[in-house]
């Protein structure tokens, strides 16, 4: 078997005197996807946000295509252009318009030039049915078209990875759908991805791989049929209960 | 649109209730034109009323002397205007620097961190008038070969260091203004520190401090009237020349009224620019 894309050994992170993640190891094989589930605060963004290096881990390793870069000297920066996130509340940036904000990164960090960077935009834009609004602002957007731009942006620049946390959560659930098909296309052209979810249909199209967190330890793992299906962990049971009694599922 | 639906016509109850509120309004407009006439009637009144009226009418608002002394004091107002425009310009880019050094994490410019931190405290705390008098009689008396000795350039220079305190702090408020979710967005797409406060955070910082900053630049003209005691002639100095000349005051209220015809259009423009960008933003919270 070939080295995975992403590896989790032993991963601890602790604020002050909480630890919000315990000791998690963590498998991402190339070109398949791992949905995380679990309450909120379970340590699933958390843990997303531990592998982009926007938090400092306590202990444990991080490994990327086999390199180690939880190493502290390593060039966060150059690691960075390697790994796409999608946050939750999309964080376009609001003085550009839809085509900057996706041509930002092709221009500065790959030194592509604009025409370049132009065409890739538009290629996304197109495909992703969002070409109309190359030129308007985030604020002009729905809420489903901010996250599908917050997506296209991340993926301009070809990321080995694909962090996707809670993407659809701030959503009305009619915008829903919109944004989950893109990640559903994402996933058929083989792009490897580690997202965190409440939406459990989804999670069962998309994933090879489901891990159940509870307070920062992965108590179940498995593929999507046999954690969400059949449950083993008494803990898993009762989170997957309460989702489906809340109607999500 | 709905197009099938029948014409509108105000049913009985709501013309009532047009006319009560039409009576309402008028009754509100009688209301507040009797109570301005009483006012400032009243006050018009004590005035001219008051035993030195004739006196201070004349020594201050004296009509024929101050269309005298008009071309003199506007030639002083030019002097205010370009000190404000030059100094603006280098206010700017002391200010954009200081504030940028004092929110970086850069340990290289640590000394420098705290230099920008040292010097915008002193200038902030001390007033104006005394930066003004310590660098235009220090300065000269320091004898420094080639160093100027020109009021106009001291003068300039003692606004320029007092209001670029005072704007570096206006645009670091702007810059930690910013939400941490865009620079952990900038970041994550693999921009740099430099890059993501270059392209992403100081953009949006500018575009939320330009009200207060002009608040500032419109401080910034009245101030540099202080430089009169420099012996720079501008509005201030040459109304004081011809004050003293004839013991009149009529120059300094058209000084006066010289600087207000330049602040008073100028306040009005921001604030409709703050009131534009805050419905603006109102209108983006609702949909």
């Amino acid at each position: 078997m070939s080295t995975p894309v992403l590896e989790l050994i032993d991963l601890r992170k602790s604020f002050g005197d909480l630890v919000v993640l315990h000791d998690v190891n963590l498998e991402v094989p190339e070109h398949t996807a791992t949905v995380l589930i679990g309450a909120s605060g379970s340590g699933k963004s958390t843990l997303l946000r531990c592998v982009n290096l926007l938090e400092p881990i306590d202990d444990g390793l991080i490994l990327l295509d086999g390199q180690e870069i939880s190493d502290p000297a390593i060039d966060v920066d150059l690691i960075r252009r390697k790994l796409g996130i999608v946050f939750q509340s999309f964080n376009l940036f609001p003085h550009m318009t839809i085509r900057q904000n996706i041509t930002l990164a092709p221009i500065k960090v790959q030194g592509k030039s604009r025409d370049e960077a132009d065409e890739i935009a538009e290629e996304l834009l197109k495909r992703f049915d969002l070409l109309e609004k190359a030129d308007e602002y985030p604020d002009r957007l729905s809420g489903g078209q901010q996250q599908r731009a917050a997506i296209i942006r991340s993926i301009a620049v070809n990321p080995r990875l694909l962090l996707l946390d809670e993407v659809t959560s701030a959503l009305d659930p009619v915008l829903v759908n919109e944004v989950l098909s893109i990640v559903r296309d994402l996933k058929a052209d083989g792009m490897t991805m580690v997202l965190a979810t409440h939406e459990m249909g989804f999670a069962t199209q998309v994933a090879d791989q489901v891990c159940f967190l509870e307070s920062g330890v992965i108590l179940e793992r498995g593929s999507a049929e046999q954690v969400l299906r059949q449950p083993e962990h008494p803990k898993t049971r009762e989170f997957l209960k309460r989702v489906h009694e809340a109607g999500r599922l | 649109m709905v197009s099938n639906l029948s014409p509108w016509s105000p049913s009985a109850r709501e013309i009532e209730r047009q006319s009560f509120r039409r009576a309402s309004h008028n009754r509100k407009r009688l209301i507040a034109v009797f109570s301005t006439i009483f006012v400032l009637g009243s006050l018009a009144t004590v005035l001219i009323t008051s035993p030195g009226w004739k006196s201070v009418k004349e020594t201050f608002f004296d009509i024929e002397y101050g269309k005298e002394v008009f071309p003199t004091v506007i030639r002083g107002l030019v002097v205010n205007i370009q000190l404000t425009v030059i100094g603006g310009i280098a206010i700017t880019i002391i200010a954009l620097a200081l504030a940028l050094l004092r929110t970086t994490k850069s340990p290289a410019l640590t000394p420098f961190r705290f230099i920008a931190t040292a010097y915008v405290d002193i200038f902030r705390g001390a007033p104006l008038i005394l930066i003004i008098l310590l660098v235009g009689f220090g300065v000269p008396a320091l004898r420094i070969q080639g160093l100027t000795s020109n009021v106009i350039v001291l003068g300039t220079v003692a606004v320029v260091l007092t209001y670029s305190a005072y704007v570096a702090e206006v645009i670091r408020s702007g810059i930690l203004s910013v939400h941490a979710s865009q620079r952990a967005a900038a970041r994550s797409l693999g921009l740099t520190s430099n890059q993501a406060m270059r392209y992403v955070i100081l953009p949006q910082a500018i575009r939320r401090v330009i009200p207060p900053l002009l608040n500032d630049f419109v401080s910034l003209l009245k101030d540099t009237g202080l430089v009169s005691i420099l012996g720079v002639t501008d509005a201030v100095r040459a109304a004081q020349i011809n004050a003293s000349r004839t013991f009149n005051y009529t120059p300094y209220v058209v000084a006066a009224i010289l600087f207000l015809l330049i602040t008073i259009p100028l306040t009005r423009y921001i604030d409709r620019h703050i009131r534009l960008r805050s419905e603006q933003q109102n209108s983006e919270g609702v949909a």
